[in-house]
């Protein structure tokens, strides 16, 4: 049987128009987009209109989109690129504790160069607080990242105010929108955003391409150096069938985002139903109004993650217990942690489920009744 | 149509394209998953690992992924040079790198390295003698371009290497991006430390690439984040892409066995042809060069006005390395072997690869012969 896949926001299956694009441009477009021949401006146009596509679905122009290998790297180039570029500032760094790996790691290595990094403490809810933030920001604060959409629980971060803020302070603020790009409407027109990473294996586009959206006027060291491809801000042929895959999985997550949103709020409550009438003891992690639709993360007390995933995984249903690059080990989620205090119950005894576009209601009915037969077995014992 | 532009980038393999959409269509999950299809995921990236390392007659622990050829000599140089800094701050390398290789070390420069650019003779080639004599005791890399992309100068690798064993703590990384499947490196014997190639020169997908590192080699990564590719590359990994270029390496390695010598052929015919063009220089070596790539001026004629005088028939060819080529400079790599700048201004390149049939190269010299004595014609009148 082939298994209900309940981990999109480890990773999408790539939409078959996407692979479609990209099959075409792999045939018909071979050409480096740097030679001045035929072949290289076809090449550039094809990355060009993409570029044009991703500006203005994101409310931006053009020229403020690079293109990287991926979320992790655009993260990298925020935060290293700006950290270097403004060292004689302030070294002063302000992020939270549920940041993905690719956001605390870069963070600590920072520290180890002399920056000093003040990370974020998150409420029950996983939410920073106001309060908090105006607190850790200092007249040499040179960079704020705050993240999205949390990638465990969903939970969606005060963006707007975070950015209002910081209009006023010389602080840049990136937000990591790996997981909220194609989930909820992003738009860097009204909201003064200097920094935004997204990658498109998460809507599913294709993997190992993502972008870097810079504001205007605001200033990045590199650190791939090389070739003079994407303004001179990321060296490296540029992956000209990625590319063209990344915008036409932007433009299909911007086409059908409100039937998708209502879809993934009905799977939702349609597990919490069944959790409900199944009598289970559960509790969802995450904010309870602010979230993205396609993050489910719930709270099974007794239930030993470890043991649960492997029996869901048997009975085939896959989903996980937090983010995919620290799932390899099961160790306790650094996010609910936050949230509800080192070695709390919760850390050990949760799992995420996330919706995708291709999944049927029949899909989750099924899998909510294998996740309550599984829980009971385990509670029981 | 004649495409003598593969230094450029090459058309991917159809063979390497059918694995490119079977692995997305079949393996989406993240290899970092822990259920079955992550599972699944992840032991095709170790067959993949496995596959490309016995392809390079390495250890599969040996292998990291990239996105390419500008983050393999990036993470490479400035990898090694981050994590051996307190050991020493000296670096060599030659004056006719890739710009991934040559602005990575003037940017260490910046930190506070000290590199010596090794100069070149006529033929493209640094002398052994003067390799040896740059060494110091704080030299901690040598980095040295294989193949140089523009000429097909080929440099002492291997005595290079025999030279560097005894010397523990000088490490060597060659830029093996354009010998892949033409010039043979041998990484067997252990004897070179780092090693990088990129898929798109070798029909492969853009965006691809791996880094060859020798067991016990350390380096700091360029990116932090998840622990993919044993924690010195984060980031969700391009399996897709991954599986695609290592079909693309096998079959280029074994076009080796059958083609090389039609290869070479091909090439010392258009030498030949060439040759008897009034007012040529061949700035490619005679002896020792790349069977690929042939780069020539001809007197009078601007390189751009050639280029694109033979693409109106539909012969592509291209002004030196195709990431700079958007700039009117002349090439530093054939002012670095002592070409005037007047004829560097001129020069084109012509590169060719194992689908390069005897027809093409005939039909090549024809048309160019004719194109040539067309715009003489006009340039007199
Ligand atoms: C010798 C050499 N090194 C490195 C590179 C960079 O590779 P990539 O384009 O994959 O970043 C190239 C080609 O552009 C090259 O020819
Ligand atoms: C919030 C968040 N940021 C960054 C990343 C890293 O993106 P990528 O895997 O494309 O490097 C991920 C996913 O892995 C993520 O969920």
């Amino acid at each position: 049987m082939e298994p209900i896949y309940l981990d999109h926001a480890a990773t999408t299956p790539i939409h078959p128009k996407v692979l479609e694009e990209m099959i075409r441009a792999y045939e018909t477009t071979p050409g480096n987009p740097s030679s001045i021949h035929r072949f290289g401006r076809d090449a550039r146009k094809l990355i060009e209109r993409s570029r044009d596509l991703v500006a203005k679905d994101l409310g931006t122009e053009s020229k403020q989109i690079v293109f990287t290998s991926g979320g992790t790297e655009a993260d990298n180039m925020a935060i290293i690129g700006t950290a270097f570029s403004r060292k004689d500032k302030g070294k002063h760094i302000i992020t939270t504790k549920i940041e993905h790996h690719a956001v605390l790691k870069t963070c600590e290595y920072l520290e180890t160069l002399g920056f000093e990094v003040d990370y974020l403490n998150v409420n029950e809810h996983g939410v920073i607080s106001m309060e908090d933030l105006k607190n850790a920001l200092r007249d040499d604060t040179i960079l704020v990242s705050i993240m999205y959409g949390n990638n465990e629980v969903g939970s969606i971060q005060p963006i707007r105010d975070i950015a209002n803020l910081l209009e006023s302070h010389q602080a840049v603020f990136h937000t990591d929108a790996v997981q909220a790009y194609g989930s909820i409407d992003i738009d860097v027109q009204d909201t003064p955003i200097d920094l935004l990473s997204m990658t498109a294996h998460k809507i599913n586009g294709p993997k190992g391409i993502g972008f870097l959206y810079i504001r205007k006027g605001v200033q990045l060291d590199v650190y791939q150096h090389g070739g003079e491809q994407e303004r001179k801000r990321r060296a490296g042929t540029q992956n000209v069938p990625g590319i063209v895959g990344l915008a036409k999985a932007v433009l299909l997550s911007k086409e059908d985002l409100a039937p998708r949103t209502e879809k993934y709020m009905h799977f939702r409550q349609c597990l919490l139903d069944i959790f409900d009438e199944s009598g289970i003891e559960y509790k969802v992690n995450g904010d309870p109004k602010y979230f993205l639709p396609h993050i489910l993360n719930v709270y099974f007390p007794g239930a030993n993650v470890e043991t649960l995933l492997t029996k869901l995984d048997l009975a085939g249903v896959a989903v996980s217990s937090g983010s995919a690059c620290t799932a390899g080990s099961i160790e306790p989620s650094h996010v609910l942690s936050a949230m509800f205090g080192k070695n709390a119950d919760e850390s050990r005894h949760s799992i995420r489920i996330s919706f995708g576009r291709d999944l049927s209601l029949e899909q989750v009915k099924e899998a909510g009744q294998m996740i309550v037969k599984s829980v009971r077995d385990l509670v029981k014992n | 149509m004649i495409y003598f532009d593969n230094s450029a980038t090459t058309k991917p393999y159809p063979e390497a394209l059918d694995t490119f959409l079977k692995v997305a269509q079949n393996y989406y999950a993240n290899p970092s998953s822990i259920h079955r299809l992550g599972s699944q995921s992840e032991e095709l990236l170790k067959r993949s690992r496995q596959q490309a390392a016995n392809l390079l007659q390495v250890s599969d622990k040996e292998i990291i992924f990239t996105s390419g050829g500008s983050e393999g000599n990036n993470l490479a140089i400035k990898g090694i040079a981050n994590y051996f800094k307190d050991r020493g701050k000296h670096i060599i390398t030659t004056e006719i790198e890739h710009a991934s290789s040559y602005l990575a070390c003037k940017q260490l420069e910046k930190e506070g390295y000290e590199v010596t650019y090794l100069p070149v003779d006529s033929e493209g080639k640094i002398s052994f003698e003067q390799l040896k004599q740059s060494l110091r005791k704080d030299t901690i890399l040598v980095t040295l371009i294989h193949v140089n992309n523009e000429v097909g100068s080929i440099q002492p690798i291997s005595e290079v290497a025999d030279l560097l064993k005894d010397k523990p703590t000088t490490l060597l990384h060659v830029d093996h991006v354009q010998g892949v499947g033409k010039v043979p490196l041998d990484l067997s014997q252990g004897k070179i430390d780092l090693c990088t190639i990129s898929g798109h020169k070798f029909h492969g997908p853009k965006g691809t690439g791996l880094l060859y590192i020798r067991h016990g080699v350390n380096l700091s990564p360029l990116f932090a984040g998840g622990s993919q590719e044993q924690g010195r590359r984060a980031g969700t990994e391009n399996l897709p892409g991954i599986t695609a270029m290592v079909k693309a390496l096998r079959m280029t390695l074994e076009f080796k066995k059958t083609h090389f010598s039609e290869l070479k052929r091909h090439k010392e015919k258009l030498i030949q042809g060439l040759s008897t063009i009034e007012g040529i220089t061949i700035h490619t070596p005679k002896n020792g060069s790349a069977p690929h790539i042939i780069n020539i001026s001809i007197k009078g004629l601007k390189a751009e006005v050639l280029v694109h005088a033979l693409e109106e028939k539909e012969v592509y060819v291209s002004t030196k390395s195709a990431c700079s080529s958007k700039d009117q400079q002349a090439s530093r790599i054939l002012l670095a072997m002592g070409v005037s700048d007047s004829d560097a201004k001129q020069a084109i390149r012509l590169s060719l690869s194992y689908q390069t049939t005897a027809e093409e190269v005939d039909q090549f010299l024809k048309i160019l012969k004719t194109q040539v004595a067309d715009l003489r014609q006009v340039m007199r009148s």
